[in-house]
């Protein structure tokens, strides 16, 4: 089913993206010619099959580590900071979110 | 000096017959010349480089030199690499400096190896012609009108046209070995989890690979000893035993079982692309190998499953570019969720935005079973077409791309064309299985034609075994293009 003009809109909203209305109809054309590519998939019988959620699970010798509960980042804010594009005393500066 | 492959420079550097400071000279002299023309460097800082060739130069006089000490090389510039500007080819982060290197920076420079600089990409690695870079296209060396491949294209441009004699590049759909195939070089895509993605910005996680860009199979093995191995900082990095990827390179290829898709041999492959690629795997069988003919029936949905699980997970991954914490901020708001709409607007171009509204309408609600846990499921059937077919063979050949290197601008506005060239690509980073491309040849436009050698999990050392031996018996990897005469 081709995606609306709103959808775009809830999409971009979602997303935290400004889409344009006049941008919007060349987006949704691009955008429905791309989910009819991906239909092609959804036909598929799938029934029993594992969903694959990352292509290390199927290596031999894979599997997720824990690491030990311990402190190993060291107090590197002001480093980290300098490339940000707005702070005040070591705070992130923001529009005000709370009236 | 120039054509020479890595292993020979390194031979070079360690009889003393030309220094670090000498070669990363060279180096730097041809950038400055064609950079221009190629647009394949987004950043270079030829200080910096120099003052590292000369620490190489010391590290050899006082007798510590390793195997790549005094190497230059580059880095696509998705590596985080600390004092120097990484952009991911977006304007996002322009200006950002990272305060830390990405673990492959970190291996290298512990080898040794000088940094020449930071090569253009698409952005974000969404792109398969490095079109969507914001620093404007890199240019292919063969012909200047044609794209160089993507998203990994500056880093192939710049091996292809001698400007450095290795690069590193990323991997999630074909990043790595289509640009390379494009470009007339080698790439490498390691097994998932051989090479650590720590600093190396992220674009499909469960996708992404970091690996290495050379002229032939040979120096692959070299920088591969330098980049793979664990690191605890990335939770998919594997931890297994240290490997020597050169130990391969002099094996036999008699008993060689090439197993040969149907898939890859049908429709919609140009007909040069084809004979160059039968006549590549013709000199396999005579000198010994066996070709065995077999099916990957779901290989044909490789291009929809990954067109819903990479703008997934980018989708998410990008949701970190908000405009607090670094890169860009837009100037006028109104408020916070204002701010960040307008942030990333202006900050990403439209190949991204794209995918990021994909990858959030297939997530979204009443849509994740049927896109994104669909698309996982198919994603096994296409990982067990695989470990089927390793049952019969022990690599598989085919063409890394349907055709050589496109136009500039060609489908520009057509972006499903656009995707479903990586028809050949996009399945090995789906079963997260290792894979290699190689030049094999020209069409008549004088174009590069790439060969793509795929293994099983860990089968490196024996793709690029069978690469090398085919790499002594020809020399498709010494020709120089034509736009960049040595």
């Amino acid at each position: 089913m081709p995606l609306s003009p709103d959808e775009i809109q809830r999409l971009a909203r979602l997303a935290r993206l400004a889409v344009s209305p006049e941008e919007g109809e060349a987006v949704r054309a691009q955008l429905n010619r791309v989910l009819n590519l991906i239909d092609e998939m959804r036909a598929v019988d799938t029934a029993g099959v594992e969903p694959m959620s990352h292509a290390v699970a199927t290596a031999p010798g894979a599997g997720q580590r824990l690491r030990a509960d311990a402190v190993t980042e060291t107090d590197r804010h002001a480093e980290y900071q300098a490339v940000a594009p707005a702070v005040e005393r070591g705070l992130y500066l923001v529009p005000k979110v709370i009236e | 000096m120039l054509n020479s492959t890595l292993s020979e420079l390194a031979g070079a550097l360690a009889r003393g017959s030309i220094s670090s400071v000498e070669l990363t000279r060279l180096c730097l002299e041809r950038i400055a010349r064609l950079n221009g023309v190629l647009n394949a460097f987004i950043t270079v800082d030829a200080e910096r480089s120099l003052r590292e060739a000369r620490a190489a130069d010391e590290r050899r006089a006082a007798g510590r030199a390793g195997p790549l000490t005094g190497i230059p090389l580059a880095h696509k510039d998705i590596y985080c690499t600390r004092g120097m500007l990484t952009t991911c080819g977006s304007r996002m982060l322009a200006n950002f400096v990272s305060p830390y290197d990405a673990h492959v920076v970190e291996r290298f420079a512990a080898a040794g190896t000088v940094l020449l600089g930071k090569t253009n990409m698409d952005e974000f690695a969404m792109g398969s012609s490095n079109e969507t870079s914001y620093f404007g296209p890199a240019k292919n060396p063969w012909d200047t009108a044609h794209v160089p491949g993507g998203s990994s294209g500056g880093s192939a441009a710049a091996v292809a046209a001698r400007l450095a004699p290795a690069a590193t590049g990323t991997d999630t759909g074909g990043s790595i070995r289509q640009p390379a195939a494009f470009t007339g070089v080698c790439g490498l895509k390691p097994t998932y989890g051989v090479v650590s993605r720590y600093g190396m910005i992220a674009f499909a996680s469960s996708l992404d690979q970091g690996g290495p860009m050379a002229r032939c199979a040979e120096d692959l093995a070299l920088l591969m000893n330098a980049m793979a191995g664990h690191d605890a900082r990335d939770s998919t990095s594997l931890e297994r035993a240290t490997e020597d990827y050169s130990r391969e390179l002099s094996a036999p290829l008699a008993g060689l079982r090439i197993g040969l898709p149907r898939e890859y041999f049908g429709a919609g492959i140009a007909p040069e692309v084809l004979a160059r690629v039968r006549e590549a795997i013709a000199w396999f069988e005579a000198h010994g190998a066996r070709l065995v003919e077999l099916d990957l029936p779901n290989s044909r949905l490789a291009v929809p499953v990954y067109y819903v699980i990479a703008p997934a997970e980018a989708s998410s991954n990008l949701s970190r570019f908000d405009g607090v914490r670094y890169g860009h901020r837009a100037r006028g708001y109104a408020d916070l969720a204002d701010m960040y709409c307008r942030t990333r607007a202006e900050g990403f171009g439209a190949e991204v935005k794209r995918r990021i509204l994909i990858g959030t309408y297939v997530l979204s609600h009443g849509y994740y079973d049927a896109y994104y846990l669909q698309a996982q499921k198919v994603r096994r059937l296409i990982a067990r077409d695989f470990a089927e077919a390793f049952e019969r063979c022990d690599l598989i050949m085919g063409p890394t791309a349907p055709s050589t290197a496109f136009a500039l601008g060609a489908n520009r506005d057509d972006p499903v064309q656009r995707y479903l060239n990586d028809i050949f690509t996009i399945p090995a980073p789906l079963a997260g299985l290792p894979a290699l491309s190689i030049p094999c040849g020209f069409d008549a436009a004088g174009l590069p034609v790439g060969l793509q050698l795929t293994g099983k999990h860990f089968a490196e050392a024996r793709l690029l075994g069978a690469a090398h031996r085919y790499q002594q018996a020809t020399d498709w990897h010494r020709r120089v293009p034509a736009a960049t005469p040595l």
